[in-house]
């Protein structure tokens, strides 16, 4: 049995360095909510993990002109009480709110839920949406990626060896634009969600829907951004006509398979239901 | 001290529990707990393959990894012959005992134990597991009852041949036995119908949800006498089942019980205790042993599922004329599944002339199922109290009415033979009636359901001591695990025998050489039983207590009474004396014959059989098939509620625990037969915010044999709630579920197919 390294660096720099330098597989942790379970259940034996906790960056979160930059490693449970990021994106902070328990929501992070790369995953479908883009350092510096191009299949990320997750930005949020996040789980809590919906949306004065996004979650091998479901509302005032099609457009969407927490049939059916009632929570909210 | 409504002092009064400071602090020494100095860790390896013959077990690269102190498999223990199979009073089948505790010849089930090592540390334990080859030859299997009944189905057990028929099967097969409770002439009770209902029902295997798992420490001393720690239901019968596995003297083995993490019927075998004792011989220490949460789904007891066949017949008037039931339970890999329970429990709410219900008994490639609450009636009430539903339905007379005029009560005859002496159905009914609940609106999509049940209680041996310590507080010791609350039961009867304040009682669970025999707990049967046994003791204690007084006084003891804590004259003629209390007499007794103590035991008679009603709303989301419980109430009769708080908490956890089994509890199997949710995020018990406020109703209609009136309490809340689930989800959206688990994709398609 090799021993298993521990680090803790201060700055992001370092951290690549690390992770860049590991010879065997290295691990980034933040919050361990998953990383830490899955090393007890013998399922990972990573040679070097790092902590990216006492990296500033990766805690805080800011806002510079209405543009939020949320650390990776920032505790979802201090995310749900600064008021005004929930106040602007409640369905992003709602959706991470959905992990596990009151424990769990003092360590879990956005940026561990994405980079776990669960296609049920709760709250990547509702920064899908909110068209957040994740900030990432790497031995050769930084990038900018869309949310929906990190994950790549269950457990699968598309960041390069010593790259991580830095901060999480969620764009400057246009008027009379709502989002919203729903699952479904056969509980109330506790549990992993079956079909996740994550939508956006923008009217304009007359309440005509301009701009859309809708992701879907658990309903294949990552969160899909369904441009028909969004089509189906563009241009629309989100009438029952055009709910019927976003709820078609969603299933049409779907490639879920079979196993114990749902079948095909029943996840490609709820996540037609779970957009038209998504939908209907961000419509009321970009109204308001 | 307080006054109560019923005349009685402590009994019906709501004492602060005794073990509760401790258990909410964090104190209370459970299963895993404890330790000893030097000990090891010990691990089990189990089977991948759910039927699969071992064809080798190489375990020489464990044995040289540096920390392994010793490995065994089935080749160290006992092998134990049919001839020996069953020894000693109502045990278990030894023989499939020791084979289900670790393998021989073939695995069973995946997660059944193939070897076990002790080692220096948990991490070496678990690396000498991966060291040990075994070489499998992986057989056909067989999870479902009806696949396992089938001719050609993959047979467990050569050596297995029906019982219960005749002629005598010349094949073996994986049906155990065949079971038949029958009163009356059913075809002629059919025959005399106006309406008949027939339908079959499902239900999947489920595990008692218990939080703490097994968990034991085991020294086997240099002379062979051996010590054991654990949690159990009993550990009277860790000691006798672990002898008699291991070849060993009961008087050879001490048990100690530790606080108990939950059992719920599922403590009531053992897993570990021979395992680690046979480490512990075999390494020269003590073995500390701890399960997993996926160990304690793969291999300890669920309960069954199953197969059945309901058909009720009624006139129009609602008079029912006869009722036949089929029932297949899966046992898991060896026989013993409750499906006779299941049988003599499920239409005794109703007095029917003409019943037959027929159980079979089936093995197939799981865990070996093991009680869960109420054994078996949970499962048949299921399918019968929706069967009574359906009928109530096709009469058009209200369910509960429905019940009315059929209720059993005193003189009414059940189908397994005895008549029913003082019973109280009836009063739950009437309860249920008057409830609020029962006349509340609801509205779109919400139904509303009632289902029944029944249990039989139980007694059997019980021992037990009560001494009146040298200041006149007194000690009640006990030998059955307090599991729902015997503790406080035996310290309030003890103290409205002596009349003395709660506060001076302590009850103690003893180990195994404190007490004579106590069979375990379970079946609800400590409060009743053991209850009478202290109450006994107590009284015999009483006696002690008048004599000592009427020896001070120089008078009869005849003319000394024993009233409100004290010795009195029992009138002017006895003489004028001050009283003496319990702490006068204690403090005298070197001048009055010794200590004052009685130690008691009884293989207990004539627990009060029980009923329930329950009455349960949901709301139904048409579009995924979430069914949401609105409301809830559970009515029965405790005979006499000790304690009404815990008689409420048992009430709750039952109905808590049955709405996890309607809706969403199952053991999902793939098609390699291996268990795919053997943890707690996708087997769904209930979370808190899944229930309402589960409201309770206590019927007292007090059980004639028992000297307060006890009925036991913990087993009926289980029976009607999937029942009472299913009919309700039948109100809201006209659809009858018929398999359980009912849950979400099961229900939306039922309603894309028929709604």
């Amino acid at each position: 049995m090799s021993a298993l390294q521990y680090k803790a660096p201060t700055s992001v720099d370092e951290a690549a360095a690390l992770l860049a330098g590991a010879s065997g597989e290295a691990r980034v942790l933040a919050g361990g909510t998953d990383l830490l379970v899955q090393l007890r259940a013998a399922m990972i034996a990573p040679e070097l993990i790092v902590d990216v906790k006492h990296i500033p960056e990766l805690t805080s979160v800011s806002v510079e002109d209405g543009v939020y930059s949320i650390g990776a490693a920032a505790a979802s449970a201090e995310l749900h009480e600064n008021a005004d990021l929930f106040a602007m994106w409640p369905g992003v902070i709602e959706a991470m709110d959905l992990v596990g328990s009151t424990q769990i929501q003092g360590r879990a992070s956005l940026g561990g839920n994405l980079c776990n790369a669960s296609p049920a995953a709760d709250s990547v479908p509702a920064m899908i949406a909110a068209s957040a883009v994740c900030v990432i350092a790497g031995p050769n510096g930084t990038r900018e990626v869309p949310v929906e191009d990190v994950a790549t299949g269950p457990g699968q990320t598309s960041l390069a060896k010593g790259e991580f997750v830095v901060t999480i930005r969620l764009p400057k949020k246009a008027p009379r634009t709502g989002d919203a996040y729903l699952r479904f789980i056969p509980r109330t809590e506790m549990d992993i969600a079956v079909v996740g919906v994550g939508v956006c949306l923008t009217l304009d004065e007359g309440g005509v829907c301009t701009a859309a996004r809708v992701s879907l979650g658990a309903v294949a091998a990552r969160a899909l951004l369904v441009k028909d479901a969004a089509d189906a509302l563009i241009g629309t005032k989100c009438d029952d006509a055009a709910m019927a099609n976003l709820d078609a457009a969603a299933q049409a969407a779907c490639s879920p398979i079979n196993d114990k927490r749902g079948t095909i049939e029943f996840r490609t059916k709820v996540a037609g239901v779970l957009a038209r009632r998504a939908t209907a929570i961000a419509l009321e909210r970009a109204r308001s | 001290m307080s006054g109560n409504a019923n005349g009685y002092k402590w009994i019906g009064t709501r004492t602060i529990r005794p073990d509760g400071v401790d258990k909410v602090t964090g104190r209370a020494a459970f299963g895993a707990d404890f330790a000893l100095p030097g000990m090891l860790v010990g691990k089990i390896l189990r089977s991948p393959h759910a039927h699969a013959r071992i064809l080798s077990i190489d375990s020489s690269k464990a044995e040289a990894l540096p920390g392994v102190k010793a490995i065994v498999t089935s080749a160290d223990f006992p092998e134990i012959p049919p001839s020996e199979a069953i020894k000693g009073s109502s045990p278990p089948n030894y023989r499939h005992l020791s084979q289900n505790l670790m393998a021989r010849e073939k695995v069973l089930y995946d997660g059944h134990a193939v070897a076990a090592v002790a080692a220096t540390s948990a991490a070496v334990a678990s690396e000498a597991l991966s060291l040990i080859s075994v070489e499998y030859e992986v057989l056909p299997h067989v999870t479902d009852v009806l696949e396992a009944m089938k001719p050609d189905a993959p047979v467990l057990h050569d050596d297995l041949f029906t019982g219960g028929v005749e002629p005598k099967p010349d094949k073996p097969s994986n049906v155990a036995k065949r079971v038949e409770f029958a009163i009356g002439d059913i075809d002629a009770g059919f025959a005399d119908a106006d309406v008949v209902v027939e339908r079959d029902y499902s239900t999947e295997g489920i595990h008692q949800g218990y939080i703490e798992t097994h968990a034991v420490v085991a020294n086997m001393g240099e002379d062979g006498q051996a010590t054991i720690w654990c949690s159990s239901q009993g550990h009277f019968m860790v000691r006798q089942y672990t002898a008699g596995l291991l070849n060993m003297n009961i008087g050879d083995i001490k048990v100690t019980p530790a606080e108990i993490g939950g059992g719920f019927g599922g403590k009531t075998t053992v897993y570990l205790e021979p395992v680690a004792l046979l480490l512990s011989r075999k390494s020269g220490h003590a073995i500390k042993m701890v399960m997993t949460r996926d160990e304690v789904f793969r291999a300890t007891g669920p309960t069954s599922g199953s197969a059945m066949t309901i058909k009720i017949g009624a006139k129009k008037d609602g008079k029912i004329t006869a009722a036949e039931a089929d029932l297949k339970f899966f046992a898991g890999a060896f026989p013993g599944a409750p499906v006779h329970l299941g049988c003599m429990c499920g239409f005794t709410p109703y007095d029917i002339e003409n019943v037959k219900a027929v159980g079979f008994d089936v093995v197939t490639n799981r865990p070996k199922a093991i009680s869960y609450r109420a054994p078996g009636a949970p499962i048949a009430a299921f399918a019968i109290e929706s069967a009574i539903d359906e009928l109530a339905g096709k009469l058009n007379i209200e369910p509960l009415a429905l019940r009315e005029m059929n209720a059993a009560r005193e003189g009414t005859r059940t189908a397994y033979g005895p008549t029913l002496g003082v019973v109280g159905f009836e009063e739950t009914l009437e309860a249920a009636k008057t409830h609020p609940h029962f006349s509340e609106p609801l509205g779109p999509d919400q139904g509303r359901g009632i289902a029944s049940g029944y249990w039989f209680n139980v007694g059997g041996e019980s021992s037990a001591s009560v001494s009146v310590n040298e200041d006149g507080s007194v000690t009640v010791t006990s030998g059955a695990p307090d599991i729902g609350g015997s503790r406080a039961s035996l310290c309030i009867m003890a103290a409205e025998v002596f009349g003395i304040d709660i506060g001076e009682v302590r009850a103690v669970i003893g180990d195994t050489n404190a007490t004579a025999f106590n069979r375990h707990t379970g079946g609800s049967r400590v409060t009743f039983a053991l209850g009478m046994v202290v109450v006994n003791a107590a009284e015999d204690c009483i006696v002690q207590l008048r004599t000592a007084a009427a020896k001070i006084w120089d008078i009869d003891v005849e003319a000394v009474v024993w009233e409100e804590g004290e010795a009195r004259p029992a009138g002017d003629n006895a003489g004028k004396f001050e009283p003496l209390s319990l702490g006068d007499l204690a403090a005298k007794t070197p001048m009055t014959g010794g200590p004052i103590s009685s130690e008691k035991s009884s293989n207990v008679q004539g627990p009060g059989p029980a009923f329930g009603t329950h009455i349960c709303d949901v709301e139904v989301d048409r579009e995924t098939g979430h069914v949401k419980i609105l409301r809830y109430t559970a009515i029965q009769d405790a005979g006499r509620a000790i304690h009404p708080g815990y008689v409420e908490g048992q009430m709750q956890g039952g109905v808590a625990q049955g709405i996890g089994w309607a809706l969403n509890e199952e053991y999902i199997y793939g098609d390699d037969g291996r268990l795919q949710n053997p943890g707690f995020l996708d087997y769904r018990i209930p979370v808190a915010s899944d229930l309402p406020m589960i409201d309770t109703v206590i019927v007292e209609v007090p059980n004639p044999t028992h000297p307060y009136g006890v009925r036991g309490v913990g087993e009926i809340p289980i029976i009607p709630p999937m029942a009472a689930v299913a009919n309700a989800i039948e109100d809201a959206v006209g659809m009858r579920l018929t398999d359980l688990p009912m849950s979400p994709p099961k229900v939306l398609e039922a309603l894309e197919n028929g709604g």
